[in-house]
Formats: C-alpha cells, structure tokens, sequence
C-alpha cells in the first residue's frame, strides 16, 4: 500500500516538472508584453529596461528559469507584476475560499448522488427511477456556466434570498486568525458568520455541484442494479433483510468501488471548475486570482498559480488512490 | 432516367424519417431559426447593434420601443441578440468541424494501423483530458492572445480527443471484420480502405459527435467571452452580454436574461438534435 501510494508520488514529480517547463518557455515566448502593460504611456525606454531587468526579463528563458527555480525553492515565487506583491502570499490567503468551496461543492455532489442513485435503484424501473434518469439527464445537458447564472437569475434577482456576490457581507468584520473563514467560524462557534458565508457559498456551490452529482448519480446507480443480480444480494433476501437494507447494507459498498474510479477524474474537473464559478460570482479565490492574472499577462502569477492547481490535481488523485483502497480491502495487502 | 427516379426516394426516405424523430425536429428547428436569425440579421434587427445612446441607458423592455430593453450603454438588446447569434453560429461552425476532422484523422490512425502509432497518439489522449478543459481553453487564450481566432483555435486544441477517442474505438472494431480483411486481400492500400470501406461507416458516429460539439463550442466561446478572453466587448457576443448584464444584474435583469435564454436554447437544441441523429443513425439502437 505504502509502496503503491510511494511510486503514484514519483510517478508525479516528471508530470509536474513538464507542467512548470512548458508553462515556463510559453508564457515567455508569445507576443504580448508585460511591462509595456505596466507602463504609462510616453514612459522612456530607459524606464522599460529598467522595469525589465528589475523583473528579470531581461536574461535568457534558461537563465531566467533557474533564477525563478532557486527561488521557488525557497518558497519565493517572485511579485506579482499587477498587484505589485508577493506571489506566495496573495496565492496563501486566496487559496483557502477556494478549497473551501471546492469542498462544499464535493460533499454536497457525493451527498446528492447518492442518495438519488440509492432512491433510483430502490424504485428501479418505476417511475422514481425515470424521473432521476430525466433530471440527471437534464442537469448534464446543461453547462455549469448557464446553471450558475440561472441560480443568479432566479435566487439572487427574481426572488431576492441569496447573496450573488463576494464571500461574505461587508457588514461582517471577521477577524479571524485564518483564511479558513468557514472552517474557523465553526470552531469559534460563531453561528451568525457561518450563516453568512454559507449563503454566499451555496449557489456557487450547487452550480459546481451539479454536474458532478449527475455523473455519480447515473454511475452509482447502473453499478448498484449491476450489484442487485449478485448472488450474495440474494443471499441477504434469502434471510429476509428488507429492500433498503439489501441496498444501503449489502450492494452500497460494492458498487462504490466502480463509482469512485470512474467518476473521480471528474473532481478535477470540479476544481477547474472553480475558476469559472468564481468569476461569475464574484469570489474572492484563486480561480478568480487567475483570470485577473492572465488578463493582465502577470507572468509570476500565471506560473505560480499553474503550480497550485497541478499540485492540487496530484493531490486529488492521491486522495482518490487512498480512497479506493480504503473501499477494496482487499487491495490493501496486494 | 430510370436512375434519377430511383435515387429521388433513396435519398428523401432518410431525410423524412429523421424529420419524424421529435427530438431531431425540435433541435433542427430551433437551429433553423438560429441560422435564420444570423442571415437575416440586418433585415430583423431593429436598432444597430452597436448604436450607443447615452439617454436611454437600462431602459425596461417595452412594446413599440426596445423589445427586450437597452444595455448600461443605451444598445438595443434584442439587435445585440440577433447578431450575437452570428457569433455563435460562426464559433460552431468554424470550430466544431476543424475539431472533427482533426480528431478524426487521428482516431483513424490510431484505430487502424495500432502500434507506436496508437500507442503515441493514445497516450496524448490521456494527458489531453486529464486537464479541466474550461482551466485549459483558458490558460491557452491567454497564451495565444485574446479573440474569435484564439478561441476557435483553443476549442480546436482542445476537443480533438472527444473525437479521436471514440473514432479510434469504433476503428479498431472495423478493423477486426472480415470486409476488411477482404479489402486487405482484395489488394486496397490503407488509404482507401479507410476512405472508402472504414469512414462510411463511422461517418454516422461523427455526424453525432459534431453535433454536440458545436453546442460545447458555443458555450465554450460565451464562458471566454464572458471572462473578456474573447472578442472585444463591443461586438455583440452572447457571453459579453451576459457579462455585461451580471454587473447591473440587480438593475436590469433583461439584459443578462435574453443572451442566457439563447444560449440555452441552443445547447439543448443542439444536444435534441444530438441524441435524435444518435437514436436513428445506430443501427445498435434501433
């Protein structure tokens, strides 16, 4: 086990090395620049090369990528060029709202599917079931983008019950020791903050959700039928445990394994996801960071964030790997 | 003469059996119109799009003046509509097909000739897809530059392996029937076995998958519009609206509506047509 999760690690590192070398020469290579954006206009080109080699771009791709790679070594991933500040600190103290939604967004789409896809195999081939098969069909057509500017539409304008804007109300002052508002407003019992940022959450939240609880919906519930024909299912009937029981008991556990491998990919995909939803809905995270970055062409902040979400994709499939052994036993001692 | 009268029925009996599936009607109709609205754009909008009057700015639709309302800018929404379909026909169209051909081309290698070739080409697949395309489209425009050209070239890069993945399966599937080994023995070069014995019968296969690309491009290019990657803000683009319209949101509700409308009309249209064309063309279906 140790040894499986050991080489997935390894197996990452030349991933990650390429992802950082490509981003590197690319954003290096193509037209447009970064400190003529910078300037005012009718600056002299003295102040040009001045502001060029006070970033470093004036030395060669190579010279200036072992320059940034002993840098980040030692945590330093060089200014943003736009928000004239440290990389490393606007990264840290956006990150948090990011991860935090991320994972609403996971546990609400696991929460869903699940409970749809046991509700659909409970009343399989009723009318339950085509009305699942219908929803999820519907919530699958149908991109997040547009779910997320409905949501804004119908909850934020329509019937005006949710916030559609920003992470919590201006109101509030949270002066809390961490960007884990969520987490620490629970740990600090603060009732009435938690409240807050959970109704600026929701809807990206949902909108992030909902594809996702489509896919496991539909792939945990062919996998729960596929599980009802086993024999050991049988068996269970045979002692007389009811239909629920049979299903949540017996077939849950074994159809989460197919589950989990297939539809786990698709967390990236929630992640990535992040950078669109949080644009529509004004959140102050790392995905928004990103579009300003590349709006703006901030080259440190480009490549700085292209680092996070590659190491927050290996992360996931780590987590993914763990999550499939702890649901297999017998994989454990393999 | 004779010929003629036989190939009348040949090729009307498809086109009527398709117009009798709902779902291939519904989506083709909508699209119809969507086609009609972008040719006759001139001709149906009643305001310049890209007329500005500062005295009528967030203006509620009303009959007789702005159907569907102004913009912050005083634009007529319902002209900006009709010509964002323009945009989004354009973006379907010359993204979705360069994406079908290329991937295509390279599921057919893959699927056919095996070895280093697929090898190769499958396991760009697999790195291909395991990037958030929406994260990917993107860091692209932002590598290549903004605009129309970027985006259709990014949606290019990117989507190729929905068709390349599925063509290559459906290949390697041919490939191992015994047509093929006929043609093999029968003296035909690879070229024109996969011309003219492989392609006719995946041609189906990728008629559907063309199909719901061109919705994914729409969307893609109205996400890149929305997020000011694509075409300049002044052009009237579907996503630039519903930017716009989401900073005055709490205003003028109208103005984000109308373009979301639309583009949801379109995606599902699309994907209708999608599962209709899949529904009628797979003879595993039927």
């Amino acid at each position: 086990m140790t040894r499986t999760l050991l080489s997935r690690l390894l197996q990452a590192v030349p991933t990650l090395a390429g992802v950082v070398v490509i981003v590197f020469v690319l954003v290096r290579v193509v037209p447009g620049n970064p400190i003529a954006m910078m300037l005012p206009p009718g600056a002299s080109q003295a102040d040009f090369d001045h502001l060029k080699a006070l970033y470093g771009l004036d030395k060669s791709i190579p010279v200036q990528f072992l320059i940034w790679l002993r840098h980040a070594a030692i945590g330093d991933f060089g200014n943003s060029i736009s928000m004239r500040s440290g990389v490393l600190g606007l990264v840290i103290s956006r990150l948090p709202a990011t991860l935090e939604l991320a994972a609403l967004a996971g546990a609400i789409a696991i929460v869903l599917g699940v409970l749809a896809a046991v509700a659909g195999a409970r009343w399989r081939g009723r009318w339950p079931e085509a009305a699942i098969d219908a929803v999820t069909g519907f919530a699958q057509a149908v991109p997040d983008f547009i779910w997320a500017l409905a949501a804004i539409l119908v909850l934020g304008v329509l019937v005006p019950v949710l916030p559609i804007s920003g992470r919590s109300d201006p109101s509030i002052s949270l002066n809390y020791a961490t960007q884990f508002q969520l987490i620490e407003s629970v740990l600090r019992f603060d009732g009435h903050a938690f409240i807050d940022l959970m109704r600026h959450m929701i809807l990206p939240a949902l909108a992030l959700a909902l594809p996702f609880t489509a896919i496991i919906t539909r792939v945990l519930k062919i996998s729960l039928k596929e599980e009802l024909t086993q024999d050991y299912v049988l068996l269970a009937r045979v002692k007389g445990f009811g239909e629920w029981r049979v299903i949540v008991r017996e077939a849950l556990r074994n159809a989460a394994i197919p589950t989990a491998t297939l539809t786990g990919v698709q967390l990236t995909f929630l992640i990535g996801g992040t950078v669109l939803i949080e644009r529509i809905f004004s959140y102050p995270g790392i995905g928004n960071l990103a579009i300003d970055a590349v709006i703006n062409r901030d080259l440190p902040m480009i490549q700085g964030l292209v680092l996070v979400f590659a190491l927050m994709f290996i992360a996931i499939n780590l987590m993914l790997d763990l999550v499939t052994v702890a649901l297999n036993p017998r994989l454990s001692h393999g | 003469m004779v010929d003629a009268a036989m190939q009348g029925p040949v090729i009307g009996q498809p086109l009527l059996r398709l117009a009798g599936n709902g779902r291939v009607l519904i989506g083709g109709t909508v699209l119809g119109l969507l086609l009609l609205a972008s040719i006759a754009a001139p001709w149906l909008a009643p305001f310049d799009p890209l007329d500005q009057d500062l005295a009528a700015q967030l203006q509620r639709p009303a009959w007789g003046g702005h159907l569907l309302g102004t913009d912050s800018l005083g634009r007529d929404v319902l002209s900006r509509l009709i010509y964002g379909s323009r945009i989004a026909l354009e973006v379907a169209v010359l993204a979705a097909i360069p994406t079908a051909i290329l991937g295509t081309a390279l599921g057919l290698v893959a699927g056919y000739f095996g070895g280093l070739a697929d090898a190769v080409i499958s396991r760009l697949v697999d790195v291909w897809t395991s990037f958030p395309p929406v994260l990917l489209s993107i860091i692209l425009v932002a590598l290549i530059g903004t605009g129309l050209t970027s985006v259709i070239v990014a949606i290019i890069v990117i989507d190729w392996t929905r068709f390349c993945r599925v063509v290559r399966a459906e290949t390697l599937k041919q490939r191992h029937m015994d047509y093929i080994d006929a043609a093999v023995v029968a003296g035909l070069q690879p070229l024109a076995i996969l011309s003219r014995e492989i392609w006719p019968n995946i041609a189906p296969l990728v008629l559907v998958l063309l199909t719901l690309e061109m919705g994914i491009a729409v969307i893609v290019e109205a996400i890149l519009s929305f997020v000011g990657l694509s075409i300049s803000t002044d052009a009237p683009s579907w996503g630039g609206m519903i930017a716009e319209g989401r900073q005055v949101v709490h205003q003028a509700p109208w103005i984000m509506s109308a373009p979301l409308l639309a583009l949801l009309a379109t995606v599902l249209a699309l994907n209708l047509l999608g599962d209709g064309l899949k529904a009628e063309l797979d003879p595993v279906l039927k």
